[in-house]
């Protein structure tokens, strides 16, 4: 019986030991923080200024500490940052109402970097207009922005997602899919669709240019941990803007780090270049507040919550698109009033373009 | 002092003990899951219990808005179909090519080597080449799974046939047997009960290699339904979804090992079973 005991209290110990290391840790004010980041041209900037030491002159400047992360896998590193292993991330304005604001994580968007303006794509084989993708098998990453843009495409010529047949295929494989005979239309992004595009036969038949200021990327932070620590915020949008600055200019500087982002990424500078030719990038600090503030913004918002609830990505508790609540820089609630999860700050961006950071 | 070794549980401490880890584990989910949820009463990673009976009601007996399938069941009968294809498959390749390779010195001298290359290559890392090949509908996942367990069915069957005595054989043949009756009557009836060992072991594998093909293009599957909503976190409909994989491996690997006892009871006595 001894030994049984001794077993059990063995057992007991792992099983509160696993309680212990699982349990999250609160948050207050703090020294060490964590961004995540994953390769895609909007977001090669934080890389870059990580290698610089931009990151942590900011950070030093604020007197905190800032662990800048790569991740190879975009999903994962919105789930990390959602179960609150990272305080900020990458992330679409749509994945990050279908993740971390819809799973309870209350998050702000700290930087509105850019929208996607081309970078995503529809493409036929051996056909050339949207209408011909009428029941045929389309091959994309199910729930992603791709599928949002095929519906919005589909939307435009009169028809919707039961007309064709949707193939979840990962964006690892499209290249090689694209290659078999089953394939004949799919949707992804960039650098594949460079990619895919120079295959003969292939064409684009629409893309994210066609719905401009949708397909919005963007900075997040969990925005507890931003009220209690101005001082990350501030770090990140001076350490983001600096890096703006530099990228965007035309001196060797500029050009070297548009080189530098385009090896990270896989390419070169005229492929980074390219791509940076379809995506509306914000340099300047206050073209991300301008946008944050558009009156555009809730319509885009409506649509991409429309679309997740329809999918049935807002939680199965969810009765209809309102269960989480938008709110926008002049006060306006999409949305639950009581349930705000994802909020558009253009606090910091505005010290930024005034210079006060 | 009685040594560890010789005690022995009875009945009821068996009992204990084999559901021990399993309750331990589910307390540590719960308590754990109670931890976050106080965090976050929207939390994702670990939801409570009640998230999951909500989920599988939702999966299992509600019509999905999109496609008016009952997810559960479709998925269930999608992924049901690829593995019996290809562990069916597999199985009749592995008894043909097995017994052959085991019993005529020639074949085995041809296609041993062969098999035993097949056997070590990552049926993953050959994932794109089958893709162009099979393309990308129901063939390719069924082929990835033979191309998984198919060499390791040959080569224990192989290995089974030469562990038969040769005694049996030379007897046969003094008999007058030949080597197709050899085959049909002395050695097949031996192999199908240590075939049905050798699948058991290999459905494991099988459900890897279905999971992997369903993750890569597919519009339903078990594993399909896993990587889609494990893009967002959907923990709560992801762990049943587990545990029903796992209930329904466990159910087959039992159903074959009654299978084995019922066909062959000479070969479960042999075990001493």
């Amino acid at each position: 019986m001894r030994q049984l005991t001794r077993i059990i209290t063995t057992f007991l110990i792992a099983a509160l030991f696993t309680v212990a290391v699982s349990a999250p840790a609160f948050a207050a004010e703090k020294k060490r923080f964590k961004l995540a980041w994953s390769i895609y041209v909007g977001w090669m900037p934080w890389g870059w200024a990580s290698d610089q030491g931009i990151v942590k002159k900011w950070a030093d400047k604020y007197n905190i500490e800032i662990e800048v992360v790569q991740f190879n896998d975009y999903i994962e590193s919105i789930n990390q940052y959602t179960v609150g292993a990272f305080d900020a991330v990458t992330a679409t304005n749509m994945d990050t109402l279908a993740i971390p604001s819809a799973g309870g994580v209350d998050t702000t968007a700290l930087i509105v970097g850019d929208f996607s303006n081309g970078n995503d794509a529809i493409i036929l084989k051996n056909k050339t207009s949207l209408a011909d993708i009428k029941g045929q098998p389309v091959n994309l990453v199910e729930l992603s922005v791709s599928h949002y843009l095929l519906v919005r495409g589909l939307e435009t010529i009169g028809l919707n997602e039961r007309d064709v047949q949707v193939i979840n295929t990962s964006d690892a494989d499209m290249v090689a899919a694209y290659s078999t005979s089953d394939v004949t239309a799919l949707v992804t992004w960039n650098p594949l669709v460079a990619e895919i595009l120079a295959i003969p036969g292939a064409n684009k038949v629409f893309d994210s240019s066609d719905i401009p200021g949708e397909i919005i990327d963007l900075t997040v932070v969990n925005s507890k941990t931003l009220t209690d620590n101005p001082a990350f915020g501030k770090a990140l949008a001076g350490a983001w803007y600096e890096t703006m600055q530099i990228m965007s200019s035309d001196s060797a500087a500029g050009k070297a780090a548009r080189a530098a982002m385009g090896e990270a990424s896989g390419t070169d500078l005229q492929g980074y270049e390219n791509q940076l030719d379809a995506t509306k990038m914000f340099f300047a600090a206050k073209d991300g507040v301008a946008l944050a503030t558009s009156s555009e913004l809730p319509k885009t918002m409506d649509m991409v919550r429309g679309f997740l609830f329809e999918h049935g990505l807002l939680g199965d508790g969810a009765a209809t698109a309102d269960v989480v609540g938008i709110a926008f820089p002049d006060g306006q609630i999409l949305g639950d009033k009581a349930n705000v999860k994802f909020r558009f700050d253009t606090k910091y961006m505005q010290l930024a373009a005034e210079q006060k950071l | 002092m009685r040594r560890i070794i010789n005690r022995k549980p009875d009945r009821h401490l068996s009992l204990f003990l084999a559901l021990l880890p399993f309750m331990l584990l589910l307390v540590a989910y719960v308590v754990s899951s109670e931890i976050r949820l106080a965090e976050n009463p929207g939390d994702k990673l670990l939801p409570g219990l009640e998230k999951f009976s909500a989920a599988i009601d939702r999966l299992a007996f509600q019509a999905d808005k999109r496609t008016g399938n009952y997810l559960l069941w479709s998925d269930t009968l999608a992924s049901l179909r690829r593995l019996a294809g290809g562990v069916l498959a597999s199985t009749v390749i592995g008894a043909l090519c097995g017994v052959s390779i085991g019993l005529i010195p020639l074949v085995r001298a041809g296609l041993s080597p062969l098999v035993a290359v097949v056997s070590m290559t990552p049926p993953l890392a050959i994932l794109p080449i089958l893709f162009i090949v099979f393309g990308l509908g129901e063939l390719s996942k069924v082929v990835l799974i033979i191309i998984g367990i198919a060499p390791f069915l040959i080569r224990d069957v192989a290995l089974r046939v030469q562990e038969l005595p040769s005694e049996q054989l030379i007897k046969a043949q003094t008999l007058g047997a030949n080597s197709w009756q050899l085959a049909l009557r002395v050695v097949l009836p031996q192999i199908w009960p240590r075939l049905i060992d050798s699948v058991r072991l290999s459905l494991g594998p099988a459900w890897l290699f279905l999971i992997a093909a369903e993750a890569v293009a597919s519009q339903s599957g078990l594993g399909y339904r896993i990587f889609l909503l494990r893009r967002y976190l959907a923990m709560d409909s992801i762990l049943p979804y587990v545990a029903w994989i796992t209930l329904m491996a466990y159910l087959f690997d039992y159903a074959l090992r009654r299978m084995q006892i019922k066909l062959f009871p000479w070969f479960a006595n042999e075990r001493g079973h």
